[in-house]
C-alpha cells in the first residue's frame, strides 16, 4: 500500500537516485579540471573542450533537477540548507554559472575575455565544482549548526520570523574546518577527474591523448581511492544520528552507519557490488592495455554507490542533515518532506523518469556512433 | 515582533531582481528565435531548397549564443529561492516546489538533450531525425517556460492549497487547479508571445541591416519575410492576452492595477491613461496632492478591461487602504488596518494554537485553529505594519506599464508596414523602413523588461498575495552576504553579456554561410 512513509522513502530513493547520476556526470567538471595538465597541444586541447563540451548540458540539467527534486519533495531542506549554509551553496552556483557559456563562448571571436579566460572557468568549475559539493554533501554525516524552529514564524522566537536559522556566522564554510568534509570533496574531485579519463579512454579517437589518459586513470584512481576508503570507515565507525521512530526525537548513536548498512542488507550488497564495479573498471582500464569499457563499469558503479550512501544517511531511522548544534532540529526524511499530497503528484510524474533516461540514452547514442577526432570537429560544423 | 532589517530585505531583493532582469534578457529570444528557425528548417525539409537550410543554421548558431548565457543566468534563479527566500521555501514549498521540478524533468532535460542533435547532429542523423530535434528544443524550452510561469502565476493568485497549523505551512490540495489557474494560462500565452514577439524583432532587425548594408540580400529577405509575418501575429495576439492579463490583475490584484494606472481615487467608468505624466510631488496616498502633472484619457476604458462592464466601479490606491468601495459581488472589501488585525489575529491563534498543542491542550488547539482558518485570508497583512506598506512603487509601475504598451502597439504598426512593403517587394529599397526595423529592436528588449517590472514590482510587498511579505519571507542572513553575492553575480553577468553581445555582433557581421553570388547556384 502507499503510505505517507512509502512516499517519503521513494522520494528519498530519487533524491539518492538524481545525486548519484550527478557525482557520475560530475566527470565532465572532471575533465575540465585536467584541460591543462592532460593536453600537450592547443589541438590536444580542443579535442578535449570538445569531447566534454557535448556533455556538460546532461551535468547542468541534472543540477537543476536535483535542486527542483529537492525543493519539491523535501522542502525544508531547501530553506534550512541553502539558506543556512549560504557560501557553499552561493559558490557551487557561480563556478556553475561560469561553465555554461564558457564552452560556447570560448573560441568565438569577439569574445571579449579570450580563450584562455574560458578554459580557467572551465578549471575553476572543475576544481571547485567537485569538490564543494562533496564537502556538502559530507555535512550529511558531519552535521552542521543550524537550528529550525516552525513557531518562529508566528512569532515564538527571540530570533524574528525566520524558521531555519544558522548558528555559525560562516555560512557553510565552517564545512572546511572538518577534516572528514575534505575527505569527501577529495574523493568526488579525484572520482570526477578518474571517470573522465576513464571517458576519453572509452571515446578519444587520438592514442596519445588516448594513452596519457590511462596513466591519469592510475593517478587519479589512486587518491580517489585513499581518500574515499578514509572517509568511509571513518564515517563507518563514528557516531551518527539516530532517530526514534515513535516520538520523532534525535541521539546520537555509535557506529550508527555501520548498524544502517547492517541491518539493510540490500542496500549493503548493492553499495558493495557499487564499490567493486567502480574499482573493477579503474583497475582493469590499468592492467589491459587494450581494455576501454572501464567508464561503464566506473560509471554505474559510482551511480550506485552514491545512491546507496545516501539512502545509508536518510533510511533506517536516520536523520539525513543533523545538527549538532541543535540534535532535535536535525532533518529527517519525515520533519522535512512534502505534503503526502504533494509526493503522491510528484510519484506520478516521477513515472516520466524512464522516458526521458530512454531519449537521453537514444541522443546519446545518436550522436557517439564513433570514436571522437579531430577530423571530426571540422566536419560537424559546430565546434568549440 | 522584530522583523529583518530594511536593507536585508531589500538587497536581497535586488539581487532577485537583477538576476531574474538578466536572465529574461536571454529567455524571450530564445522563446523567440527557437519557433523562427525551426520554421525555416521545416521549409528547407519541405523544399529541400539549401538556402534555407543554411538561413536556418545561421540563425541556430544565434540561439545557441544565446541559450548558454540563458542556461547560466537561469541556475541561480531556482536555488535563489533557497538560499534568499528561505522562509518562503518552506512555509510554500509544498506548492511551489513541485512545478520547478516538473519543470527540471518533463523540460529542461527535453530542450538540453535534443539541442545536441541539433547542433552536432547535421551529418550524423537524418533529416527528419534533426527537424525533430530542432523542435523539440523550443518544445522542450516552451514547456520549460510553462512550469515557471505556472509557478509564478502561483505566486501571484495563490490557490488549491490550504494551510496546515501543525507544519506551519501551505500544502497542495488540488494540483489541476494550479496548473490551470487562469492567471498561468494568460501569463504563460502572453510571456511566450512576448519572446515571439521580440525574436520576430531581432531576425528582422537584422535583416534590415543586411538590406541597409546591401549584402546577403537573399537571406535577408527570407529572414524578414518569417520575421514579418511572425511577428504580427505574435504583437497582435499580444494585445489580446494584455487585454486578458489586465483582466486578471484586476480581480486578483486591485492594488496593482491601482499603481499601473497611478489611480489614487476610485470611481465609476474610470478611463485608461493614454499618454500621462505622474506628479513627483506626491508622496503618499492620502496627501491629497493631484496625482498627475497631466493625461489624456480613454474613457470608460480601465472599467471595461479590468470588469468588463464599462460602469464599473475600479478601486484606487485610497480606496483599497481605506476598504468599504462597492463591488460586483457586494461584498463590502475591508480596510487596510481591519485586514492586519485579522492577519495579526490569524499569526497569534497559530502560535497559541502551538503552544496548546505541545501543552497536550487540544480543546484550545481546536478553538486556535478555528480562528486561524477565519483569518487566513489575511494572514500576510499581520506582518505589515503602515498602510504605506501595502502601495508599491507607483511612477515604476506606472511608466513600465504605459511604455510596455505602446511599444506593443507600435510594433503591430511596424510588423504591418513592414510586411506590407516585403510582399510587395518593395522593402529591398526602401532604405527608411530598413533603419526601422533595425533601431527598433532594443524597444522589443524594453518592452519585454518592463513588462517583468509591471508584473513583480506592481504587486509588492508580496511574495505570495495577501499570504506572505517579503519581510517574513527573506532569509537571516547578514546584509553584507547579501550585497557581496549581488556584486559578484552583477560584475560576472555584466561582463558575460558584453561577452555574448561582442560574439553575435561578429557572427552577424560574419553572416551566414552562403551569400548572393551563390544564390543561383
Amino acid at each position: 500500500m502507499i503510505t505517507y512513509s512509502f512516499l517519503q522513502h521513494y522520494w528519498w530513493f530519487i533524491i539518492s537516485l538524481l545525486g548519484g547520476l550527478l557525482v557520475f556526470l560530475l566527470f565532465v567538471q572532471g575533465g575540465q579540471s585536467m584541460l591543462f595538465s592532460l593536453s600537450k597541444s592547443d589541438d590536444e586541447k580542443r579535442l578535449l573542450v570538445n569531447a566534454f563540451g557535448k556533455k556538460w548540458e546532461y551535468t547542468f540539467t541534472t543540477l537543476v533537477t536535483f535542486g527542483g527534486a529537492f525543493f519539491a519533495s523535501f522542502p525544508l531542506f531547501y530553506s534550512t540548507s541553502f539558506g543556512g549554509a549560504y557560501w557553499v551553496w552561493m559558490l557551487l552556483l557561480f563556478c556553475f554559472t561560469m561553465q555554461a557559456v564558457s564552452y560556447e563562448f570560448q573560441s568565438k571571436p569577439g569574445n571579449f575575455l579570450g580563450k584562455k579566460t574560458y578554459q580557467v572557468f572551465l578549471f575553476i568549475n572543475g576544481v571547485l565544482g567537485t569538490f564543494l559539493l562533496g564537502v556538502a554533501v559530507a555535512t550529511f554525516f558531519t552535521g552542521s549548526e543550524f537550528s529550525v524552529n516552525k513557531g518562529n514564524i508566528a512569532g515564538l522566537g527571540a530570533a524574528g520570523p525566520v524558521i531555519s536559522q544558522w548558528q555559525n556566522p560562516l555560512h557553510g564554510l565552517e564545512a572546511l574546518f572538518n577534516l572528514r568534509n575534505w575527505m569527501l570533496g577529495l574523493a568526488v574531485l579525484f572520482l570526477s577527474r578518474t571517470l573522465a579519463a576513464l571517458f576519453l579512454v572509452n571515446r578519444l579517437d587520438h592514442p596519445a591523448l588516448e594513452e596519457r589518459s590511462r596513466k591519469y586513470v592510475l593517478y587519479n584512481g589512486l587518491p580517489f581511492v585513499v581518500f574515499f576508503l578514509i572517509f568511509l570507515i571513518w564515517t563507518l565507525v563514528s557516531e551518527g544520528y539516530a532517530v526514534d521512530p515513535a516520538t520523532g526525537a534525535i541521539s546520537m548513536e555509535k557506529m550508527k552507519y555501520l548498524n544502517n548498512l547492517i541491518e539493510m542488507p540490500v542496500i549493503m550488497a548493492f553499495f558493495v557490488l557499487g564499490v567493486v564495479a567502480v574499482l573493477y573498471g579503474i583497475i582493469a582500464t590499468l592492467l589491459k592495455p587494450k581494455y576501454s569499457k572501464g567508464i561503464w563499469f566506473a560509471g554505474i558503479g559510482t551511480v550506485v554507490t552514491v545512491t546507496m550512501l545516501l539512502l545509508v544517511s536518510g533510511f533506517n531511522n536516520t536523520a539525513y542533515y543533523p545538527s549538532s548544534y541543535d540534535l532535535q532540529s536535525s532533518l529527517t526524511i519525515q520533519n522535512s518532506s512534502s505534503s503526502e499530497f504533494t509526493l503522491s503528484v510528484m510519484a506520478v510524474v516521477s513515472l516520466l523518469v524512464p522516458f526521458v533516461l530512454a531519449y537521453i540514452f537514444y541522443a546519446w547514442r545518436a550522436l557517439e556512433k564513433k570514436r571522437l577526432s579531430l577530423q571530426d570537429l571540422e566536419s560537424d560544423g559546430h565546434a568549440y | 515582533m522584530e522583523l529583518l532589517s530594511t536593507s536585508l530585505i531589500n538587497w536581497s531583493r535586488a539581487q532577485f531582481a537583477m538576476t531574474a532582469a538578466y536572465h529574461w534578457l536571454f529567455v524571450p529570444l530564445t522563446l523567440g528565435l527557437g519557433i523562427i528557425m525551426a520554421i525555416m528548417e521545416t521549409v528547407y525539409v519541405r523544399t529541400g531548397d539549401e538556402k534555407w537550410k543554411h538561413t536556418a543554421k545561421f540563425w541556430q548558431k544565434i540561439f545557441g549564443i544565446n541559450f548558454a548565457i540563458g542556461v547560466a543566468t537561469g541556475i541561480i534563479l531556482e536555488f535563489q529561492f533557497g538560499t534568499n527566500w528561505s522562509n518562503y521555501s518552506w512555509f510554500v514549498g509544498d506548492i511551489f516546489g513541485a512545478p520547478l521540478a516538473i519543470e527540471g524533468i518533463v523540460a529542461f532535460f527535453l530542450e538540453a538533450t535534443f539541442i545536441s542533435i541539433m547542433f552536432f547532429g547535421w551529418n550524423r542523423v537524418s533529416k527528419k531525425t534533426h527537424l525533430a530535434s530542432t523542435w523539440l528544443t523550443i518544445i522542450g524550452a516552451t514547456l520549460s517556460a510553462l512550469w515557471i510561469l505556472i509557478a509564478n502565476a502561483w505566486m501571484q493568485y495563490p490557490i488549491g492549497m490550504k494551510f496546515n497549523p501543525d507544519t506551519v505551512r501551505n500544502e497542495m490540495y488540488d494540483f489541476w487547479a494550479i496548473v490551470t489557474s487562469p492567471v498561468a494560462i494568460n501569463k504563460f500565452f502572453h510571456s511566450v508571445l512576448s519572446g515571439w514577439g521580440l525574436g520576430a524583432a531581432f531576425v528582422t532587425a537584422i535583416g534590415g541591416w543586411y538590406l541597409i548594408k546591401k549584402r546577403n540580400v537573399d537571406f535577408a529577405l527570407k529572414s524578414i519575410k518569417v520575421g514579418a509575418i511572425f511577428g504580427l501575429v505574435s504583437f497582435v495576439l499580444l494585445a489580446v492576452t494584455g487585454d486578458g492579463s489586465g483582466y486578471q490583475v484586476a480581480q486578483k490584484q486591485p492594488m496593482k492595477l491601482a499603481a499601473m494606472e497611478g489611480l489614487y481615487e476610485g470611481k465609476h467608468g474610470a478611463g485608461l491613461v493614454a499618454i500621462g505624466m505622474l506628479n513627483p510631488a506626491k508622496k503618499s496616498f492620502d496627501d491629497g496632492v493631484d496625482p498627475y502633472i497631466f493625461k489624456i484619457e480613454i474613457p470608460k476604458l480601465l472599467s471595461l478591461m479590468g470588469y468588463r462592464d464599462i460602469n464599473a466601479f475600479v478601486p484606487g490606491i485610497k480606496d483599497i487602504v481605506e476598504g468599504g468601495y462597492p463591488t460586483k459581488s457586494g461584498e463590502v472589501p475591508l480596510s487596510f488596518e481591519e485586514k492586519k488585525e485579522r492577519g495579526q489575529k490569524a499569526i497569534e491563534a497559530l502560535a497559541n494554537y502551538q503552544i496548546a498543542k505541545k501543552e497536550g491542550r487540544d480543546a484550545d488547539a481546536a478553538n486556535f485553529q478555528k480562528t486561524l482558518e477565519e483569518n487566513y485570508a489575511y494572514f500576510g497583512y499581520g506582518y505589515l505594519d503602515k498602510p504605506e506598506d501595502l502601495v508599491p512603487n507607483v511612477p515604476l509601475t506606472f511608466y513600465t506599464f504605459h511604455l510596455m504598451v505602446a511599444i506593443g502597439f507600435y510594433f503591430i504598426l511596424m510588423f504591418a508596414v513592414v510586411w506590407y512593403f516585403e510582399h510587395k517587394n518593395k522593402i529591398q529599397n526602401t532604405k527608411w523602413l530598413q533603419y526601422v526595423a533595425l533601431w527598433s529592436l532594443p524597444l522589443a528588449y524594453l518592452a519585454s523588461q518592463f513588462g517583468w517590472i509591471v508584473a513583480e514590482v506592481g504587486r509588492q510587498p508580496w511574495t505570495i498575495q495577501d499570504i506572505l511579505p517579503v519581510n517574513a519571507a527573506v532569509s537571516s542572513l547578514e546584509t553584507s552576504s547579501v550585497i557581496i553575492t549581488f556584486a559578484m553575480f552583477a560584475l560576472l553577468f555584466t561582463v558575460l553579456l558584453i561577452a555574448e553581445v561582442t560574439i553575435m555582433v561578429k557572427q552577424i557581421k560574419k553572416g551566414p554561410d552562403y551569400s548572393d553570388n551563390n544564390i543561383e547556384a
